[in-house]
């Protein structure tokens, strides 16, 4: 079981929260073309080792926030806020 | 060595000392017309079609790990085409036509089950969007049975069919042609046959790079190894796809998930059809060995980790034994994952990436294995054409700057 850093509440159990996906994606202007309204949509770096990523504490406070979080250890990194860019905690290690 | 009762009964006779090696293990050329780089299930098809239907033998299946190892020995065997669209409808009915044939092909026990893949339906929707499903699968002329709740009763007896039961079965949907196939037979027998072809399965080989040359076109790969020349590469590595991709120097829009699998301790024949509860959110089959073989919905975070966690391996049991009430007892002997590409229309890309000479097929999410033969068939022949397969067509890359979207989250059957 998966526990994750909630900001407010502490760490709860993994089930407690929603993922989000890659964080710091911002939406492109209306008039973007196709092939950037595409990458905006659908195309991710999918990182084997430090992900960027936002989840909301859903079955809890609700607050959305920021971690960086290794895919393939699962470890936390860093916690921030959901408004925030990541701090130099969030560095990639060799994977 | 052809396999056969006759060179069982002379292995027999000679105490099993004469049995020779499936494949062979070659050292890497400096050189070969294509890579392919991945091992498992699509990438040994792909070389073995090559070779088959192509006459290219001058080909290198490179595998970091062990052949197989990856998610074509973590799934949970099963195979039908009952997909929605008729681009996939071809495809994956494609694929299962070839499995139909693949072990007299490939000389090899797949151990190919066709004991009929049962969807059930819990409520009015359910009924309402099966039928939809059935009725578009006779359209595309594959075969597909509505089934009324006492047709199912009968069919699965193990089934909570009570008035208690805390999801009633409506009735449900079948594929009779859909079921199980050993998946460790279907690496194996691809292996064996591409090898006996002349292609060069190099395990124990990570990709760490690719070569390029004029116009940024792909000329080889760099390995852990050292450096292999090729005129093509494809790549077939499933949850690995953005790694090789970024290497390379692009995006896909693929997340790697865990998708996890369990089996239980063997008992006797109780379920003898492959059964999927989508509202529940877990797929049950028992195999040759009677264990129940479990699946169910993806941890929902990115993870390469092969192992989810038991916040969803507790959810699953929970909802195989909503509708199977008497598996309670049983004990889970093994639980695992492999690391699936998702792409946002639950449908695969194969086909050109935009790097010249280097081609893709990946994005087959939770329903891969199914398609192994279909995913190999089509990459063999971009690779050796330069040309998609016609079956291939619909699903590039494109289609996620167009929105040609070919959205088959209902029938992959798994919560994306």
């Amino acid at each position: 079981m998966m526990q994750l850093p909630c900001p407010w509440c502490g760490l709860r159990d993994e089930n407690e929260f929603v993922c989000g996906g890659t964080t710091h994606i911002s939406r492109p202007e209306l008039a973007a073309s196709d092939a950037a309204w595409g990458e905006y949509l659908f195309f991710r770096d999918n990182p084997r080792g430090v992900h960027l990523e936002r989840w909301r504490h859903a079955y809890g406070c609700g607050v959305w926030f920021n971690i960086a979080r290794h895919t393939l250890t699962h470890e936390v990194l860093a916690v921030y806020a959901i408004t925030e860019p990541p701090p130099a905690a969030a560095q990639d290690r060799t994977s | 060595m052809r396999y056969s009762a006759l060179a069982l009964l002379r292995g027999a006779l000679a105490a099993h000392r004469n049995w020779t090696p499936a494949w062979r293990s070659p050292e890497a050329k400096s050189a070969y017309d294509i890579i392919i780089v991945g091992g498992g299930g699509h990438g040994l098809a792909a070389a073995y079609y090559l070779a088959r239907n192509h006459g290219i033998t001058n080909v290198a299946v490179l595998e970091r790990g062990w052949l197989g190892g990856g998610n074509t020995g973590r799934n949970t065997t099963v195979v039908r085409s009952n997909y929605l669209y008729p681009e996939s409808a071809r495809l994956y009915d494609f694929s299962l036509r070839l499995y139909e044939a693949l072990s007299r092909e490939l000389n090899f026990n797949l151990m190919l089950s066709q004991r009929g893949h049962v969807m059930l339906a819990h409520s009015r929707h359910d009924l309402e969007s099966l039928t939809r499903w059935a009725n578009a699968m006779h359209m595309h002329g594959i075969e597909a049975e509505l089934l009324t709740r006492e047709q199912v009763g009968e069919l699965i007896p193990a089934l909570d069919m009570s008035a208690a039961a805390r999801y009633p079965v409506l009735g449900g949907f079948m594929q009779r042609r859909g079921g199980t196939a050993r998946h460790d037979a279907v690496a194996w027998g691809y292996a064996r046959a591409a090898d006996a072809l002349g292609v060069d399965i190099i395990q124990g080989c990570e990709v760490t790079g690719f070569l390029k040359g004029p116009g940024g076109r792909v000329t080889g790969v760099q390995t852990q190894h050292g450096q292999i020349a090729a005129g093509r590469v494809g790549i077939a590595a499933a949850g690995h796809s953005s790694v090789l991709a970024s290497l390379a120097g692009f995006r896909l829009p693929v997340t790697s998930y865990a998708l996890q699998a369990m089996v239980t301790e063997p008992l006797k024949p109780r379920l003898d059809k492959v059964v999927i509860s989508p509202a529940t959110g877990a797929y049950v089959s028992q195999s040759d060995k009677g264990e129940m073989v479990i699946g169910g919905s993806l941890d929902l975070f990115a993870s390469y980790a092969q192992r989810g966690s038991f916040a969803v391996l507790q959810s699953v049991v929970a909802a195989t034994l909503a509708i199977f009430p008497s598996f309670s007892r049983l004990r889970l002997m093994r639980q695992w994952s492999g690391i699936v590409d998702v792409v946002h229309d639950s449908s695969p890309i194969i086909g050109p990436t935009p790097v010249p000479e280097l081609y893709i097929n990946c994005g087959w999410g939770t329903g891969g294995f199914k398609a192994i033969p279909a995913g190999g068939w089509t990459l063999a022949h971009v690779l050796a054409t330069g040309r998609n397969h016609e079956l291939a067509e619909p699903f590039q890359l494109e289609r996620f700057t167009t929105g040609r979207l070919i959205d088959e989250a209902a029938a992959s059957g798994i919560a994306h």
